[in-house]
């Protein structure tokens, strides 16, 4: 057995070079068709194919040769893609995400589509139609979620490094709940085009890795202007000063309800941060306490919106056809899982006749809230990044939250701020407890991925954590 | 406060048929679901300006120029029913 993922990116290029691609890849894909941990929902088929292309024609691209894998909710031409639902099985796009078309113009090899909570609808992988994704690190634990799979695929070493989607935390959970390093870049600096949309004002793309230095790679690869989404932005027209504080802000709201050893291990974080040259100081923000409400109406309200296209006409699920009322109504009863019901219910509800203003309309004003208040603090207290626990818990057992809905959606407190606010965010390993793995998160200024992945550098060089993930084929 | 009925509206506008099972399931949870929305009751927004885009990007327009785009059978090849190049739908009347 050899590990050829030891050393990320960098490390397998020399295995590209000698023109072992081909050999590798085989290997993989043999171990990914295992699918210990169902991490996969789909097997790329032409994966060993484009690896002997590559032995053969040298070529070149920042990405030449890597095993990526792929969330299953972005569009990959010729490869089905099902967001986890019954709803969409047998959906085959006609056309790449642009963030898929950038990892293959730099010679990428995407070797499959990851499992994901149907819709990405959840923190756990639980709710996906085809069975839930287990944590490498414990099989009776969950690996976090929506991306899930995309996570526990790089924990695992079935993947060299991953793409996600991130609408209240679901790169960062389960990058935390996994042991690696994730990324939510700033909204808009990643094309959505490709993405099947649930919530189109807090989602985007983001990027998983075994180091933060192979997770900011991959955003590299992926960021950039793309006409093809209305939303996405030129980085150049919004960056900020590149003024540094060498100070960080400890987010300690809500502390109450993290766990114990958690909490040991943020602040033994914050510690090394300080020995490293960073000080801290413990910050607090009025509005925050709103954020889980205004999160839920936003999400909710955005996804029955966007839900509303499966009706079986031009793609997925198709039952027997009866009037146009019943059909659907019937194709929606048997396509969608519980929690996508729930959350298109209340979507409904908030957006219906006489409760868009109580609801929907009030939770973006108080988003704008939570913004400033981002906004302020930076400025105010002069900071670098704004750090809390990625998530409240450790990895939760499988079954343990499912049941309960508002359970779970509490563990996104330190998550969803993030997504109303537009801002970037990191979350990478921090220490273990029990064998589990522990996340911290760095939020930065809009557009300064720059200053959080820095920092996070300087913590990995200092520590060994992400060094744990294992990656033998 | 949702009660049944109002759920079973709610998905009739919503276009999900629920069985008496989901509905006695889903009560509840929506209850709870709804007391967490009512908490940003309490926030004064009087003045405020909600936001649609973080940024403020809005009307974001592009040359109006032709430009190639799906082939006709590349477009309609996963409806899973169709007739002479057509999507059929259930009916309507």
């Amino acid at each position: 057995m050899k590990n050829y993922f030891k050393d990320g990116i960098k490390g397998f290029r020399h295995f590209v070079e000698d023109g072992e691609t081909e050999e590798v890849t085989r290997r993989l894909m043999d171990k990914i068709k295992e699918n210990r941990f169902n991490a996969y929902i789909t097997v790329c088929e032409d994966a060993i194919e484009r690896a002997r292309e590559i032995d053969k024609n040298e070529g070149d691209g920042r990405l030449l040769g890597m095993p990526i894998a792929v969330k299953d909710n972005l569009s990959t031409r010729g490869v089905e893609t099902t967001c986890a639902s019954k709803i969409l099985r047998g959906y085959v796009p006609p056309y790449d995400a642009a963030v898929v078309e950038r990892l293959k113009e730099e010679g990428a090899i995407i070797v499959g589509k990851t499992n994901m909570d149907e819709f990405a609808m959840g923190t756990t992988t639980e709710t996906s139609f085809f069975g839930p994704t287990r944590n490498p690190w414990d099989e009776d634990r969950v690996p976090g979620g929506s991306s899930g799979g995309s996570a526990a695929a790089v924990a695992s070493g079935e993947c060299i490094a991953s793409l996600g989607t991130d609408t209240g935390g679901s790169v960062r959970c389960p990058a935390s709940f996994c042991g690696i390093s994730g990324i939510k870049p700033t909204y808009g600096l990643v094309s959505r085009y490709g993405l099947i949309a649930y919530s189109n004002s807090l989602e985007c793309v983001g990027t998983m890795g075994s180091s933060i230095e192979d997770a900011s790679l991959l955003l590299d690869v992926i960021s950039g202007k793309d006409s093809r989404d209305s939303t996405s932005i030129d980085p150049a027209l919004y960056r900020l000063p590149s003024e540094k504080f060498g100070k960080i802000g400890v987010l300690t709201q809500f502390f109450d309800g993290v766990e114990e050893d958690v909490l040991k291990h943020v602040w033994n974080a914050i510690h090394k941060l300080e020995d490293l040259g960073i000080e801290y100081e413990e910050i607090d923000l009025p509005n925050l306490r709103y954020a889980l409400s205004s999160y839920y109406i936003i999400a909710m309200s955005e996804a029955s919106s966007n839900l509303a296209r499966y009706d079986g006409v031009r793609y997925g699920l198709r039952g027997k056809d009866l009037d146009w009322d019943t059909t659907f109504s019937r194709i929606r009863a048997e396509g969608f899982g519980k929690e996508v019901k729930r959350r298109i219910l209340m979507g409904t509800f908030s957006l219906s006749a006489g409760y868009y203003g109580k609801y929907y309309l009030k939770a973006l004003k108080v988003r704008n809230l939570i913004i400033k208040d981002f906004e302020r603090a930076f400025r105010k207290r002069k900071l670098d990044a704004i750090v809390s626990p990625t998530m409240p818990y450790k990895p939760f057992k499988l079954g343990e939250k499912i049941e309960d809905p508002i359970s779970m959606y509490l563990s996104d407190i330190y998550t969803v701020p993030v997504n109303l606010t537009g801002l970037p965010s990191v979350s990478i390993p921090c220490g273990f407890s029990e064998g589990l793995p522990i996340g911290i998160q760095l939020i930065g200024r809009a557009f300064d991925e720059e200053t959080i992945i820095n920092i996070a550098k300087i913590y990995e060089e200092n520590t060994d954590h992400q060094k744990k993930v294992s990656g033998l084929l | 406060m949702i009660d049944e009925e109002d759920l079973r509206q709610i998905a009739r506008l919503a276009k999900i048929e629920l069985n008496d099972e989901e509905v006695k399931e889903f009560s509840p949870q929506i209850r709870s679901i709804l007391a967490l929305f009512d908490e940003i009751d309490e926030v004064e927004t009087e003045d405020v300006e909600p936001t649609f885009h973080v940024f403020g990007l809005k009307n974001v327009f592009r040359e109006d120029a032709a430009s190639p785009s799906l082939a006709g059978e590349d477009a309609i090849k996963n409806a899973p029913k169709k007739e002479r190049g057509y999507i059929e739908g259930p009916k309507i009347m």
